[in-house]
C-alpha cells in the first residue's frame, strides 16, 4: 500500500500549507508510510527540505515539462507515479488554487473522487468539509477500495504539531521520470502578473473596518467610511464590494487580495466565507455586526452585535466619537 | 462558437437553512432558489462571446422539476436553447455522478466551449467543471475573469492567489470555470422574458441517460459548524450595544 503526500511549491521552497497536510495526513497513517511527492522541473532542494520532515521517504517527479506548472503535466506524471506504485491508498495534498485545478481530473482519471478543502479528519476516517459557504459543516466518507484523495484546507491543520515527531536522519530520497510528450501540455501559461496599484498597506495597518455585501449599495459605503475615520482605521472589503467595484481592488481582504492581521478588525455585514476568512482570522480583536446569528463570522469573532448594521454603524460612530 | 454552460439551481444566499429530520441535507421545503452565482457569470461570458463573434449558447442544468425555472432565466437572459437533466437524486451522486450526467447529454452536442462556474454555493466542491473536461477529453482552465478569442483558439485571464493573475493560451474545443466578478451581470429584459417562453427546453431523464448510482464518495451527515472562539454578543437596542462594545473595546480588549 502506498501512502503520497504532494507537496506544493512556491518561490523555490515548499508551502506551509504542505505541512499542514502533512500533519493532517498523520491522522490516516504512521509517518513513516507516508511518501511525500516534489514534484516539478527541478526539484533537488525541495526534496532536500522535505527529507528532514516526518516522513518515511521522499520522491522526486521531474521532468522539463513540468515548469510552469499545467494541469495536463502534474495529472499524466502523477498518474504514472501513482498506477507504478499501486496499490496506492492514500493521495493528500495542500487545497490550493493549482490543487483544485488538477486534482479532481486527476482523481477521475483513476476512477475517484477528491474529497476536497477538508477541515477535518474523525476516526473511520470521517472527513469534515463546509457545506454552504460554511454556515454548515458535512462528513464525508470514502466507498470502495480505489485510492482515496484528500486535499486539506490551509490553517486546518497545525504544522507546529510536526515538530513533536522525532527524526532518526533525513527521509530517503527517490527519483521518478514521468514520459511526457509536449503534445500533452494542451494549455500555454504566461508568468504570473499583478494589477492594482498599490497605494494603501493593509498589511500594516492597526486598525480595519472592512465591509461586505450587507452594504447593499455604493451609496451606502460612507456609513461606514465615518465609522472608520472615528476609529482611525483603514478601509477594506469583501471580493463582492471590489467585483462591483465600489472599493479597488487593493482594499480586498482574502485569499485572492491581502491577508491581514491587524489589532481591531471589525467586519460589516460580512458572512465569514473560508476565502475571506483566512485574510484575517490571525487579527487580534475580530468584531462582527451581522443580521444574522448563524453568519460564519460569528466563528472567528470576539465581539458580535447582532443587528442591522444601517442601525448599528451610524450608533457605534457615535458611540467611538463621544468615547 | 456553440457554447454550453452548465449551471446550478442552488437554494437563495439570504434565505435561512435548517437540517431536515434526519440531519442528512437542509429542509428544502420553503427554500427559495437561484442560480448558482459564479454559473450567472459564466453565462455572462457565453452570451457576451455570442455577441462578439456569433453562435449559439445551450444551458445545461441538472435537479428536480424547479430546476427549469433557472434554465428559464436563463434563457430569459438570452441562451438560446436549455437542456434540463431531470433527477431527483443529485444528492446521492457525487461530484463524478453528476459529471457523467453533464458529459452524457454535452457530448453529443459538439461545443467549441463548455462554461461551467468554479464551485457552488451549496456543496461548494468546485470539481464538477474539471471532472466534465476529463470526461470529454477537453483541455481546461480554472478560476477564470476573462474569455478572449484568438486566431489559435482562446486567451483566457486566470486568477491566482493574493491578487496575482495569469493569461492562459489554449486550443478549442476547451472548458473553463469561471470566476465570480470578471463581469457584470445583465437582468433579463421583459422582451427577454416572453421570448423565453417560446425557446427550446429538451427534459430527459437522468435514467433515460443509464448513468448508474455509485458514488465514490458519500455525505453522511451535516451539523452546525464547530465554534472556533467563544464569541461576546452584545445585546440590546443599536444604541446601548454600540455603548458597550465601545467599552469592551477599550478595557478588554484594549484596542481603542
Ligand atoms: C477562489 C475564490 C476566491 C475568493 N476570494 C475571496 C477574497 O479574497 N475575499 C473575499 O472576501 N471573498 C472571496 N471569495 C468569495 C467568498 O467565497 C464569498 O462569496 C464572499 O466573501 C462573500 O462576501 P460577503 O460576506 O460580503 O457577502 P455575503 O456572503 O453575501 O454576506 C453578506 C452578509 O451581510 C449580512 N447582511 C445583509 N444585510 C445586512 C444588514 N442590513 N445588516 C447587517 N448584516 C447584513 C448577511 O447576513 C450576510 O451574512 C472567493 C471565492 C472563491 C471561490
Amino acid at each position: 500500500m502506498s501512502f503520497f503526500l504532494v507537496l506544493e511549491e512556491r518561490g523555490g521552497h515548499i508551502e506551509r500549507v504542505s505541512w499542514e497536510a502533512l500533519a493532517a495526513a498523520h491522522r490516516l497513517a504512521p509517518a513513516g508510510e507516508i511518501t511525500a511527492v516534489a514534484i516539478g522541473a527541478e526539484t533537488a532542494a525541495l526534496a532536500a527540505e522535505a527529507a528532514h520532515k516526518p516522513l518515511g521517504k521522499v520522491v522526486r517527479v521531474e521532468h522539463p515539462l513540468l515548469a510552469p506548472y499545467t494541469s495536463d503535466g502534474f495529472s499524466a506524471a502523477l498518474y504514472q507515479l501513482f498506477q507504478s506504485q499501486s496499490p496506492t491508498q492514500w493521495v493528500v495534498l495542500p487545497h490550493t488554487y493549482q490543487v483544485r485545478d488538477y486534482a479532481p481530473a486527476l482523481a477521475c482519471r483513476m476512477g475517484q473522487v477528491l474529497i476536497g478543502d477538508v477541515t477535518g479528519i474523525e476516526d473511520g476516517p470521517v472527513f469534515t468539509r463546509q457545506l454552504l459557504q460554511g454556515r454548515l459543516s458535512g462528513s464525508y466518507r470514502h466507498r470502495g477500495n480505489g485510492p482515496c484523495f484528500v486535499s486539506v484546507q490551509a490553517g486546518a491543520f497545525r504544522a507546529e504539531a510536526l515538530n513533536a515527531h522525532a527524526n532518526a536522519g533525513p527521509a530517503p530520497i527517490e527519483i521518478f521520470t514521468p514520459a511526457l510528450d509536449p503534445a500533452q501540455i494542451r494549455t500555454r501559461p504566461s508568468e504570473p502578473f499583478r494589477e492594482s496599484a498599490q497605494t494603501v498597506d493593509l498589511g500594516s495597518a492597526q486598525r480595519i473596518v472592512s465591509v461586505g455585501r450587507g452594504i447593499k449599495a455604493a451609496e451606502n459605503l460612507p456609513l461606514v467610511a465615518a465609522l472608520a475615520q472615528a476609529l482611525g482605521a483603514e478601509l477594506a472589503a469583501s471580493r463582492p464590494i471590489c467585483d462591483n467595484g465600489w472599493l479597488p481592488l487593493e482594499r480586498q481582504v482574502g485569499s485572492s487580495g491581502h491577508t491581514v492581521a491587524p489589532r481591531l478588525y471589525l467586519a460589516v455585514g460580512i458572512s465569514g466565507a473560508i476565502q475571506h476568512l483566512v485574510g484575517m482570522k490571525g487579527s487580534a480583536c475580530i468584531v462582527a455586526i451581522n443580521k444574522d446569528p448563524d453568519a460564519p463570522i460569528f466563528e472567528v469573532a470576539d465581539y458580535g452585535i447582532v443587528g442591522d448594521l444601517f442601525e448599528v454603524v451610524p450608533a457605534l460612530t457615535e458611540a467611538v466619537k463621544a468615547g | 462558437m456553440k457554447i454550453v454552460v452548465a449551471i446550478k439551481q442552488v437554494p437563495n444566499r439570504d434565505a435561512p437553512v435548517r437540517i431536515a429530520a434526519g440531519g442528512k441535507w437542509i429542509d428544502e421545503s420553503d427554500l427559495e432558489w437561484a442560480m448558482n452565482e459564479p454559473d450567472a457569470h459564466a453565462l455572462e461570458e457565453a452570451l457576451q462571446l455570442k455577441e462578439q463573434h456569433g453562435g449559439e449558447v445551450i444551458v445545461v442544468s441538472a435537479g428536480p422539476e424547479r430546476v427549469a425555472a433557472t434554465i428559464r432565466e436563463a434563457l430569459a437572459k438570452g441562451a438560446d436553447r436549455g437542456l434540463h437533466i431531470v433527477s431527483d437524486d443529485l444528492g446521492a451522486r457525487d461530484a463524478l455522478g453528476v459529471a457523467r450526467l453533464l458529459a452524457a447529454v454535452i457530448k453529443p452536442e459538439n461545443p467549441d466551449l463548455v462554461l461551467t462556474g468554479l464551485q457552488s454555493e451549496d456543496l461548494g466542491l468546485g470539481q464538477t467543471g474539471v471532472i466534465l473536461a476529463e470526461l470529454l477529453g477537453l483541455p481546461h482552465a480554472t478560476l477564470i475573469l476573462h474569455v478572449e478569442k484568438t486566431d489559435a483558439g482562446l486567451k483566457v485571464k486566470r486568477e491566482l492567489e493574493e491578487g496575482w493573475f495569469q493569461s492562459i493560451d489554449m486550443s478549442l474545443p476547451a472548458l473553463l470555470t469561471m470566476q465570480s466578478g470578471g463581469n457584470k451581470l445583465r437582468y433579463a429584459t421583459l422582451m427577454g422574458i416572453k421570448r423565453a417562453k417560446s425557446k427550446e427546453m429538451r427534459a430527459v431523464s437522468a435514467a433515460e441517460l443509464g448513468i448508474e448510482l455509485a458514488p465514490v464518495v458519500t455525505l453522511e451527515q451535516i451539523s452546525a459548524p464547530k465554534k472556533q472562539k467563544s464569541t461576546q454578543i452584545l445585546s440590546g437596542s443599536a444604541k446601548e450595544a454600540a455603548a458597550a462594545l465601545v467599552e469592551k473595546l477599550k478595557t478588554e480588549a484594549r484596542v481603542l
